[in-house]
């Protein structure tokens, strides 16, 4: 029997709801299991992200150095990677801040609006925002694109299948917001 | 009034003489795209959406503005129709601020319908991120340029069915604006009846009624039919 496909899920500048709505296959993520192996994800204990993956799904938008590192490295280990949810494909709210200068920004949410009143920086610790918040396809090359806020679990769960077929999922139904 | 006989889409279908290409198609169940139309107002061919193939001409022609003509040969939905169709909605996407997920609109909203449609899944383009106001002067209503995509339905129903002319359109380019009377905010605008058919008949979320959170907004264009009815046939009916 051949190995199964290797499929991966990363999280960016996003508020995780698209993985909440992954996490929404309920009972079709034994299926899901079944078809491929979930090799790197939010939701498993892996530290790097490995070689050779297959599918790669990329929710959220690219915001700080750290994102702009590790989708890179998504980019050169990943043969199919998806622009997965509004964040990832348009920007979405995590782009807002991109209508106003990014020093307004921190100063708005650190020194007006928090205790502290300190913006936290720390040199590799805490990862420095990028002057614009950018889609995934600003950075790197993208295969395919799930927009939605979130996209439905029906939605993710029929892309997925046809990927992991060998086909080109259907563009029927995919939109934007909800 | 004498009939004209034209084809669309290879289907033979029958209009009144005079009447555009875009209303005759949709007559005979052929639902060209569209953004700025709505039946009962006047066509302006602003969003170039309902652009068609007519037999014997080199360019495209706005169906909403373009008379029927006996035996003409109409296309409205070719493989170059619809990659045209699809740009001009990323242009329209990538010029303002949509943030569907968090517009008042979200699931009602004319432009996401028709991008989910015509296969927008992304955008080609960059981004503009362009600074633009919202204003909550008025009592009941609120203007979010941001989502604004200038189809001028708000000016037309103002000045042709309620017949205040409150709104009209200001600047050039990526500069135009809509405008309450010379510019003022909406609130202090003499002429505004607050009828509220502008925010009724706006594809999107930029004219909104107050109070109304994500996704909450629906539209209620019934009160067109009932007016343009009773102004045809002296009827008061839907």
């Amino acid at each position: 029997m051949p190995a199964k496909p290797k499929l991966a899920t990363v999280w960016l500048g996003g508020c995780s709801g698209c993985h909440m709505s992954f996490l929404d296959l309920d009972e079709r993520l034994i299926e899901l299991a079944s078809l491929a192996d979930v090799c790197y994800s939010p939701i498993a204990d892996v530290k790097h992200f490995p070689e050779g993956i297959d599918i790669t799904l990329v929710e959220g938008a690219v915001a700080n150095t750290d994102h702009l590192r590790d989708i890179r490295t998504v980019r050169a280990r990943t043969k199919i990677l998806v622009a997965f949810g509004d964040c990832a494909v348009t920007g979405n709210v995590t782009a807002l801040r991109n209508l106003y200068h990014l020093d307004d920004v921190l100063h708005r949410a650190y020194n007006e609006l928090s205790i502290t009143g300190t913006i936290p920086s720390l040199e590799g610790i805490v990862p420095r925002l990028l002057p614009r918040v950018l889609r995934v396809q600003d950075v790197v090359s993208v295969d395919h694109f799930l927009p939605g806020c979130p996209p439905s679990a029906e939605a993710i769960f029929e892309f997925v299948a046809a990927l992991l077929n060998g086909e080109t999922p259907s563009r029927e139904g995919r939109r934007f917001g909800a | 009034m004498s009939v004209r006989t034209l084809e669309v889409d290879g289907k033979m279908i029958t209009a009144l003489e005079g009447q555009t290409i875009f209303s005759a198609a949709w007559d005979s169940g052929i639902h060209i795209p569209r953004l700025c139309h709505l039946g009962g107002l006047s066509d302006v061919g602003a969003c170039r959406l309902c652009l068609v193939e007519i037999d014997g001409q080199k360019r495209l022609q706005p169906s909403c503005m373009t008379k029927v003509a006996e035996d003409m040969v109409v296309r409205t939905n070719t493989p170059a129709l619809r990659a045209h169709r699809r740009l001009i909605v990323e242009l329209l996407l990538a010029e303002r601020n949509h943030v569907c997920s968090v517009c008042v609109l979200n699931g009602a909203c004319e432009l996401q319908d028709l991008a989910a449609q015509l296969g927008v899944d992304h955008v080609r383009l960059r981004p503009q991120y362009p600074t633009l106001d919202v204003d909550l002067s008025h009592d009941r209503f609120g203007l979010d340029h941001n989502r604004c995509i200038l189809c001028t339905r708000c000016v037309r129903v103002c000045d042709e069915v309620e017949g205040a002319h409150t709104w009209d359109v200001a600047g050039r380019g990526k500069n135009s604006r809509v405008i309450t009377d010379l510019g003022e905010p909406w609130g202090e605008s003499a002429s505004c009846t607050s009828c509220g058919k502008c925010v009724q008949v706006c594809p999107t979320g930029a004219l909104f009624s107050k109070g109304k959170t994500v996704a909450d907004m629906r539209k209620d264009r019934g009160f067109l039919r009932y007016i343009v009815t009773a102004r045809e046939k002296k009827l008061w009916i839907a």
